[in-house]
């Protein structure tokens, strides 16, 4: 992100926006990953961030969402390594929306692009450092000593045989001026961070105690479900409601932009009301959608050039006669996060109240306050913790929150709407479906000379406020690891290009995003080219990665732990994969075997050597969790995932057709985090975009066969 | 009917065929049990009826009036059955959603087989998905609650 584009959000966050929350031009997330935000030269309001109270509880308040990332307690940690409060009584609470939690890339509260740790890395220190400050100086006044001459140690400020609890200081605390400067800790001296840490969030989490959106109860409180058009920009066009009215139980029926809600005491008898339901659906513009006929479509449109996302050299010529040509074509994919989407919403007389698991507050809170006739200020979110996100729940539309602000509107009591699996699965937003078209060409030495790339897909954010994160008719969310891939623009003849498709279908950020089907294409067909050139995989990847030492150093510290070059256990062979994303890069080696006959059997996935440099890293115990669980996210796709549509509807409907990976397919993961002093980087979403074309090239080493689809299938 | 969950005895008026888990959740009260995919796909709504781990998305709660329902409430009293704390030494949970299930369904394959091998662990649990992959620390922390309950009898 620019520095101008910031400021250019800053002046102009009167202006008449759609929402009324942002520039979208300040929104390139594509820039993230090369450029850190300026340094914030003012202080955050620490009583924003933190609580210290007089019976010695120290409340952290997150400015992001818990949804099983771990910064409940990384932030946490980055507080306290300035504080030096006993981490003991540290509590965490999210905050509520607003402005003084907008992050601090981006001009909104959210919670999403793995920038949650880097991005608060400052700012949770400077409000440790300065709540320390005001402590310790309330203490000198009352010792009459100097600030100086005070130390702090576990929850208490200390100065010779005088010692003072933060919780009795916190009082005379709150009414020192605040410090209009802090000196932060030189890394060298870190305690904490860096230091394997638990997470905090486990005695309520082990206990059924944590709240999560779907645990919301209230006085008086409905439940609503609403029946959705069975296809895409489907619309109510007639629906008789004696049937699901004469449930006990339900309380009323009526129709919302989304669809017929049906509102009871419980959800049993929602759920109930709308089976008895009966809707006529217009069924809309795109009752044709068919995946099958779609993904024709994509591989046609790939023979042809589109817009360009990233050029060099004159590939057209380097390529010559003798080209190797590849197909991939991955599905649209659902992120099915474990807990259903959910939101209640109560009205209150000035205003209204949001309890939600979402990643986007300053969005929801947009679109309610503009549903209900009410400025932003006056809707209350309460986000509770996610029961999942992996992006699903950093709705651009805020599907399921204006949907249940929707349905709110037309009752005097406080209502959950909750969606069923079935809702989930078929409720859109997917991962897009995309076909990417590969050509390559070596010399006589085996070295590539020209590499071109075509991708088909959708675009996350046209038609929308991110709009402006298109440039020249490309959304980088569509090429992302491609255009940008280090081997790639290694390359010297080389050339991207990108063929936007608009279906219909909606999709939105799915864990990894454009990266969850670019690395796909990319360490597939550099596996293909290094077999074609007759090289070690390993050996050809390191030479094209010669001008990127990073990513080697990631690539080769995967391959000698995963014994790269020694024979593996019988009937087992490995393939590896390295990529980067949101700053960190994540290499994985796999060792498959297939269960079953060799041309038709089953892809088993037995070990997954990874290593990570994030740059620094906060709490090693997180990233290796924020790994094992990318690679049971890489699984379920590379193995499982795959959403398809016939005549606008989409097939599957719950876990039973939309398989994700069970305990029984999760191989054995080991964890390597490289030492690095280099700016944190992303943990949540870079582990995934590595799994399946690890996977596919072990299948490949271990069965000659190429397979360029997913979920990967032998037969 | 009558309920008894975790050693209380619940009156509740609900239709004959409403699942056990809506009448835990949204009648009695209890949001530990989770609604994940309502078919007996996920787990998420593993409960304990006398002792075996039941889908309490698909039972409905006149089946079990008279038996004895734990949830995770009541699995211990403050937090602390050993599978609890294996889950805890192992750092298990991430966003948490699958884990009330996941704990239940280890503590009734610890009560069948007090020394599970990989191989138990997958087979008894293969019907508990957590979509956050916490499955290497689950198996970890299975095989620890063994080591714990063993030294504690
Ligand atoms: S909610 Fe019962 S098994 Fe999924
Ligand atoms: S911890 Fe999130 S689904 Fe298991």
């Amino acid at each position: 992100m620019s520095g101008l584009s910031r400021r250019a959000f800053l002046k102009g966050a009167g202006g008449g926006l759609v929402v009324g929350f942002f520039v979208p031009a300040a929104l390139n997330r594509f820039a993230l990953a090369q450029e850190a935000p300026a340094p914030s030269t003012v202080l955050p309001p620490v009583n924003a961030f933190l609580r210290i109270g007089s019976d010695e509880s120290v409340t952290v308040l997150l400015a992001h969402s818990e949804m099983g990332q771990g910064i409940w307690t990384t932030l946490p940690m980055m507080v306290n390594e300035e504080l030096d409060a006993d981490w003991s009584r540290i509590r965490v609470e999210h905050a509520p929306a607003a402005p003084e939690y907008h992050s601090t890339v981006f001009p909104i509260q959210m919670t999403g692009g793995s920038t949650t740790t880097w991005s608060e890395l400052d700012r949770y220190r400077q409000v440790g450092a300065m709540a320390r400050a005001l402590l310790v100086s309330a203490a000198a006044a009352r010792w009459g000593v100097a600030p100086g001459d005070c130390r702090t140690e576990k929850g208490f400020v200390i100065c010779g045989d005088k010692r003072a609890s933060y919780g009795s200081l916190a009082a005379a605390a709150s009414k020192q001026p605040a410090p209009q400067k802090v000196q932060l800790k030189d890394p060298a001296d870190w305690k904490v961070i860096g230091k394997p840490t638990r997470r905090l969030d486990t005695p309520e989490k082990i206990t059924g105690r944590a709240k999560f959106g779907m645990d919301v109860q209230l006085p008086g409180m409905l439940t609503a479900v609403v029946a959705h058009p069975p296809t895409f920009g489907g619309k109510v066009k007639d629906f008789d409601v004696a049937a699901a009215k004469a449930v006990p139980g339900v309380r009323a029926v009526f129709a919302v932009p989304s669809g017929v809600a049906v509102v009871a005491d419980h959800f049993w008898a929602a759920k109930k009301g709308r089976d008895a339901l009966k809707v006529d659906w217009d069924p809309g513009p795109h009752a044709d959608v068919d995946t099958v006929k779609l993904r024709e479509s994509y591989l046609e449109k790939s023979k042809s050039a589109g817009a360009k996302a990233a050029a060099g050299g004159d590939v057209e010529k380097a390529l010559g006669s003798d080209v190797l040509v590849a197909e991939y074509s991955l599905p649209y994919l659902a992120h099915a996060p474990m807990e259903p989407l959910n939101c209640t919403v109560r009205r209150t007389v000035d205003g209204c109240e949001v309890w939600t698991g979402t990643q986007f507050q300053t969005v929801d809170q947009g679109r309610v306050a503009q549903i209900l006739g009410l400025k932003p200020v006056q809707v209350a979110i309460h986000t509770t913790f996610l029961g999942g996100g992996f992006g699903r729940r950093a709705n651009i539309a805020s599907d399921f929150v204006v949907e249940a602000a929707h349905v709110a509107k037309n009752l005097d009591k406080p209502v959950k709407v909750v969606w069923t699996r079935d809702d989930d699965i078929r409720g859109g937003y997917y991962r897009p479906m995309a076909v990417h078209r590969v050509e390559g060409a070596l010399d006589a030495k085996g070295n590539p000379v020209a590499w071109r790339h075509r991708v088909v897909s959708q675009s996350i954010v046209a038609g929308s406020p991110f709009a402006g994160m298109i440039r020249d008719g490309v959304d980088p969310t569509a090429v992302e690891g491609a255009s940008d891939s280090p081997y790639v623009t290694a390359i010297a003849n080389h050339r991207v290009d990108l063929h936007t498709t608009d279906p219909g279908v909606p999709v939105l950020w799915w864990r990894s995003v454009g990266h969850s089907h670019t690395a796909f294409a990319v360490e597939s067909f550099v596996d293909e080219l290094a077999h074609a050139a007759k090289r070690d995989p390993l050996e050809f990847r390191r030479a094209l990665l010669e001008k990127s030492p990073r990513v080697r150093a990631v690539l080769e510290a995967a391959a000698e732990k995963a014994g790269w070059g020694t024979p593996p256990p019988a009937g087992r062979a490995r393939g590896l994969a390295v990529h980067e994303s949101f700053g960190s890069i994540v290499a994985h080696v796999a060792e498959v075997s297939i269960d079953g006959g060799q041309t038709d059997g089953r892809i088993r996935v037995h070990r997954i050597v990874c290593a990570i440099d994030c740059g620094i890293c906060i709490n090693p115990l997180g990233v290796a969790a924020q790994m094992e669980s990318a690679v049971a996210f890489g699984l379920s796709a590379a193995l499982h995932g795959e959403l398809t549509i016939k005549e606008g509807r989409v097939q599957e409907s719950n876990f039973h057709d939309y398989r994700v990976l069970r305990i029984h397919e999760m191989p054995k993961v080991e964890v390597s985090i490289l030492v690095s002093h280099e700016k944190s980087g992303g943990a949540g979403e870079p582990g995934t975009p590595p799994v399946a074309p690890a996977v596919a090239n072990a299948v490949f080493a271990l069965t000659g066969k190429r397979l360029r689809e997913l979920p990967l299938r032998l037969a | 009917m009558k309920l008894s969950v975790n050693g209380k005895e619940h009156e509740v008026q609900v239709s004959e065929d409403m699942p056990l888990l809506w009448v835990l959740r949204d009648v009695i009260g209890l949001t530990g049990t989770k609604f994940g995919c309502g078919m007996a796909q996920c787990g998420a709504c593993t409960v304990l009826v006398d002792g075996q781990p039941v889908r309490s998305c698909v039972r409905p709660a006149s089946a079990v009036a008279g038996k004895a329902v734990t949830t995770i409430e009541g699995l211990s009293a403050h937090g602390d059955h050993p599978v609890q704390k294996a889950w805890t030494e192992a750092d298990v949970v991430q966003c948490g959603y699958c884990q009330s299930g996941q704990i239940l369904a280890a503590a009734a394959l610890l009560k069948a087989k007090p020394n599970p091998t990989d191989a138990d662990i997958d087979a008894a649990m293969s019907g508990n998905i957590c979509r956050c992959g916490t499955y290497q620390r689950i198996r970890s922390a299975v095989h620890r609650a063994a080591k714990l309950m063993e030294g504690r009898s």
